[in-house]
């Protein structure tokens, strides 16, 4: 048992992470919430290392300094855009720590109780399905690998005897106390993590990350059962439970169950028996559109994540003030998704000073679009598809959208007529009100404001 | 054992309750910030290579302090990054928000 001491000072520290994640819930004390949780993670730390570093301690500091080398410019220099695969990394890396945290103990002490055992292969388990899981993630946002589901030839019979495996493989552990198939499991681990997420398609990613965050928090509040520590069980507990909560928050907001996301994994099929090659596409030049907005009473902004790749934010603000002058309205719709992550766009837009007023969420715009002279859709995709509400057979079918086709205009600003990051056709870029402007939105944005002064 | 049972119950149950209105601006800082929370396994990683005699024990100690330390830090600064943004812009959103008054502006929580 810990002395006295060390067990207030834990608890101290648990109190913090409690209060940290009440506050990051709440838009007025999120950031300081996050910089108690960090107050709190000092304090343990210290506590630990001052209390359990009976050996090695050098060493403990010289990788603490490391990881600090590596951590601290990773987060500062990551661009906003690229902020969720930084996420999923910053994940993946806490999952293999705890699966490393349990086999190491494990080494230690070969012989402890069951329950102990138990712990172990938990925690061995799930840290490693969260680490390469995680990886995976971060490669399919990062656009290394493709953003596509991948479904492997007898996918399903696969995970299923590999989840299998995996089940005898702890078991054994448990009965055999062999460290070599404790090892085994790691490896069916992270062929499991590899598994769960080759499957889910580009725009679901991020409800993946957010499941595999619950995941480490689980890994780590059982890896607390195998070193008997409450401060690991309570911390990683409260991640569990939030991560959960949260993931589901997040799968509401795209209006799709859960299992659609994680087992639903997109049928081509569906989506292709409704393509039609002969389809027309207006495409006009930038005084087309220069005199269309200049004209207009109302513009609704529908940004995506293809306008914070192109660094367009900045742009997109002056021609927004330079509407404004003219006398027109302008907002911005966000989606709830927008960018990679639920939030995320209003990260990016808060960023480029774009005034907070003028961003209006889902229920506050589509009820009055109709009376909306201009949509311009800026590097956005699959949140004004119009397959999400009228289409059962689109795989995004359910999300809820910007109606934007039931607005007078759309101006559709757009690199290509690639499909968007779900890889799902968009029936509104036939629409006869729309619009095609082509080009880098920066670019296209940047001409259309010279343009716009013209008018 | 079953205290330790004990406190991962009733930590469950603070763990759905803190989290369980949040605006969807928040949901990315959130994730942030549980997800630097969890890198907590760091103590377990220092605790565990403390008392580490042999070279392989030493050697996946360390590499998980190693790990957890990215975690730990990378989580909060990149949480801190983002919630910076927000905050530049309370006291013109304040002032705006009495000019822009009657014109139906709705508060969404921020």
């Amino acid at each position: 048992m810990s002395p006295t001491w060390v067990q207030l000072a834990y608890l101290a520290a648990a109190l913090c992470f409690v209060l940290a994640l009440k506050g990051l819930s709440t838009p007025k004390y999120a950031r300081a919430g996050n910089l108690l949780g960090a107050a709190g993670m000092a304090l343990a730390v210290v506590t630990a290392y001052v209390h359990g570093a009976v050996h090695n301690e050098l060493l403990i500091l010289l990788a603490v300094a490391a990881g600090v080398a590596v951590g601290i410019p990773a987060a500062r220099s990551v661009k906003m855009t690229a902020i969720p695969q930084m996420v999923a990394l910053f994940n993946g890396v806490g999952g293999a720590a705890a699966a490393l945290v349990a086999l190491t103990e494990f080494l230690e002490v070969p012989d402890g109780s069951v329950l102990f055992q138990v712990a172990t292969v938990l925690t061995v388990l799930i840290g490693s399905v969260s680490f390469s899981g995680s990886v995976v993630t971060f490669l399919k946002l990062q656009e290394i690998m493709t953003t596509r589901p991948v479904l492997l030839p007898a996918g399903q019979a696969v995970s299923i005897g590999v989840a299998a495996a995996s089940v005898l493989l702890a078991l054994s552990v448990v009965v055999s106390g062999s460290g070599l198939l404790l090892v085994l499991l790691a490896l069916a681990g992270l062929a499991l993590g590899v598994l769960f997420v080759l499957p889910v398609g580009g725009a679901d990613v991020p409800i993946a990350i957010s499941l595999l965050n619950a995941f480490t928090g689980l890994a780590v509040a059982a890896s607390g059962y195998v070193l008997a520590n409450t401060l690991l069980i309570v911390a990683g507990t409260l991640v569990g439970a939030s991560g959960t909560i949260l993931t589901r928050l997040m799968a509401q907001a795209m209006g799709r169950p859960l299992t659609n996301i994680l087992f639903g994994a997109f049928k081509p099929t569906a989506a292709a028996a409704q393509t039609d090659e002969h389809r027309t596409v207006r495409s006009g030049t930038v005084e087309d559109v220069a005199i269309l907005l200049g004209y207009a009473h109302s513009v609704l902004v529908v940004p995506g994540y293809g306008l914070a790749v192109a660094q367009g934010q900045h742009a997109a603000r002056e021609l927004a003030a330079v509407l404004e002058q003219r006398g027109i309205t302008v907002h911005y719709g966000i989606h709830p998704v927008a960018g990679r992550m639920p939030g995320h766009m209003n990260v990016l837009l808060a960023e480029a000073d774009v005034p907070y007023e003028q961003l209006k969420e889902l229920d506050d715009v589509n009820p009055g679009i109709g009376s909306v002279d201009v949509v311009l859709v800026v590097g956005a995709n699959d949140v004004v598809n119009p397959g999400a509400r009228d289409e059962p057979s689109s795989p995004i079918y359910g999300m809820p959208i910007f109606d934007v086709d039931r607005a007078k205009a759309v101006v559709f600003m757009k690199r290509s007529m690639r499909p968007g990051f779900a890889g799902v056709d968009n029936s509104l870029l036939y629409n006869p009100k729309t619009t095609m402007l082509f080009g880098d939105a920066k670019d296209s944005l940047t001409k259309l404001l010279a343009a716009v002064k013209q008018v | 054992m079953i205290d330790l049972l004990t406190i991962f119950v009733l930590a469950v149950f603070v763990g759905f309750e803190v989290v369980s209105k949040v605006s969807t601006i928040l949901h990315t800082p959130l994730m942030s910030g549980a997800n630097a929370i969890h890198g907590v396994i760091l103590v377990g990683a220092i605790l565990i290579t403390g008392r580490a005699e042999h070279a392989l024990e030493i050697a996946l100690g360390l590499a998980a302090v190693f790990l957890a330390t990215v975690n730990v830090v990378g989580g909060f600064v990149v949480t801190d990054r983002m919630l910076e943004m927000f905050k530049g812009h309370k006291p013109v959103k304040a002032a705006k928000a009495v000019e822009a008054q009657g014109n139906g502006h709705k508060e969404t929580g921020k």
